[in-house]
């Protein structure tokens, strides 16, 4: 292998891009990413940007000296607009044609945007650094209402951030609880309520009928018929795998890109981050992840399979996890929980909003959830990972209470 | 070449990933502070803290010289 191309100038990708280096890899790496800045940490973009708290110097993922020890090609502000997994050909927006014998997919997610309120100012998605921005700018002006559609991850998040900034926030969710499918009712529930406790007036069971305005967006219609005033919308109903600059690549694309258990799509593609969909062996399900510390690892993994070729690889396996910060709470979730599971309060207690709950499914531990209980997930996550079973993580639990 | 842990107390989070990539160094307590349990951990562990280090979500942990 003597040349790769990173397609995806994010963490996943850029994880790759030094994972290549630290193997050892020498060849020629050029990356391909369709933002203009320098790669960056997305995590603070619905926190400490939005809070205003943070330069935007501080969420590079690199600084110049160790970025310049990487000797990557660039081609920033570079969108990729088809493949051909075949030759491993990307061609660019541009027109530009590059070819290599090895290439990482790593082009990640878009976010979902609500049907006919794409025209209007004042309606915003979050994903990119100029997203964080545009609607800081809009929060420091001052605003009388945000309105968050969505109560998942990012649309918590950035209602929390509104409301330590003293804004007035509504937040609507189509469920009748949020998070309900992720983290089942009882869990959801919690979660509604912290933001209840911080004076975020939460509609649930609601969806977006439309937004109005006359070039900007003054109210948000609900599917109840309530009318909502607002000055900002933030859009957060969930992200697309941006897989469509491979449509006649050869490859196969299923909500994202169908790689086998080695992250690897075809001979010399791989794929990784929130683009990649492959079959976690330890939990025996075909799973695409969008979460930070799985772009990492991914990324890595990527990495060394691309350079392992014909020889000896191993399967991508890892426990999924992630976190998110909400008011002065800390959530973690590690594994895959789903609304159907057993689920046990193993320490603390829901009514301080600090503890660790498991979820338990067909005789096994699958998922871990701690609201400001990090060493406890952190803990029942390696006993995921090594496969325990219900009976043995009640049985740890047990020994440690 | 003997190198010693750093971690930045005004970044971290405790988000314990590293207690989980290396739990021989690092630990987050029921209080939930990190605590660093060796800083001169040695070379047979190097290559685990610096999987801590890359994996680390607020980018709080180094590793110095000496």
């Amino acid at each position: 292998m003597k040349s790769v191309i990173v397609v995806g100038a994010s963490l996943a990708g850029m994880r790759a891009a030094e994972s290549l280096r630290r193997e050892g890899f020498d060849g020629a790496i050029t990356v391909v990413g369709d933002e203009t800045d320098a790669p960056y940490d997305r995590p603070p973009l619905s926190k400490q940007v939005l809070a205003g708290e943070w330069a935007t110097e501080r969420i590079a993922l690199y600084d110049a000296a160790s970025l310049a020890d990487l000797r990557l090609t660039w081609r920033l502000g570079a969108r990729a607009v088809s493949f051909e997994a075949a030759s491993r050909t990307v061609t660019l927006a541009d027109g530009e044609r590059l070819a290599a014998d090895g290439v990482v997919i790593a082009t990640g997610a878009r976010p979902r945007t609500l049907r006919g309120a794409e025209g209007l100012a004042g309606v915003y998605t979050l994903r990119t650094l100029a997203d964080s921005l545009a609607v800081r700018a809009e929060f420091d002006a001052g605003p009388q209402r945000v309105v968050v559609v969505g109560a998942g991850f990012i649309g918590a998040e950035v209602a929390a951030t509104a409301r330590g900034r003293g804004l007035d926030v509504t937040m609507v969710e189509m469920a009748e609880t949020p998070l309900e499918r992720v983290l089942g009712a009882e869990m959801g529930r919690v979660c509604a309520e912290v933001h209840a406790d911080h004076g975020v007036d939460l509609r649930t069971g609601v969806g977006v009928e439309s937004i109005t305005g006359a070039g900007r967006a003054e109210q948000v219609v609900l599917s109840d018929g309530a009318r909502l005033e607002a000055d900002v919308v933030v859009v957060g109903v969930g992200v697309v795998p941006n897989t469509d600059w491979l449509a006649s690549s050869g490859l196969e694309i299923d909500d994202g890109v169908v790689c086998d258990e080695t992250c690897l799509a075809a001979p010399g593609v791989v794929a990784a981050g929130d683009v990649a969909r492959w079959p976690n062996r330890l939990f025996g399900e075909s799973m695409r992840v969008e979460h930070w510390d799985n772009a990492v690892e991914q990324g890595m993994a990527a990495a060394r399979r691309l350079l392992a070729a014909g020889g000896a690889t191993e399967p991508f396996a890892p426990v999924p996890w992630f976190w998110s910060d909400q008011y002065d709470r800390k959530i973690q979730l590690a594994g895959r929980s789903g609304p159907d599971d057993e689920v046990v309060v193993v320490t603390g207690s829901l009514e301080e909003r600090r503890f660790a709950a498991i979820y338990g499914r067909a005789g096994r531990i699958v998922a871990v959830l701690g609201f400001n209980r990090p060493r406890h997930v952190m803990q029942y996550r390696r006993l995921i990972a090594s496969g325990a079973t219900w009976d043995e993580a009640l049985e740890f639990a047990r020994s440690q209470s | 070449m003997s190198y010693r842990v750093v971690v930045d107390f005004d970044l971290c989070e405790s988000n314990a990933v590293c207690m989980q990539v290396a739990p021989e160094v690092f630990e987050v307590r029921d209080d939930d502070f990190l605590y660093i349990l060796d800083e001169t951990p040695g070379e047979g562990l190097r290559a685990k803290v610096d999987e801590a280090v890359r994996r680390c979500p607020k980018q709080a942990i180094s590793v110095a010289d000496g």
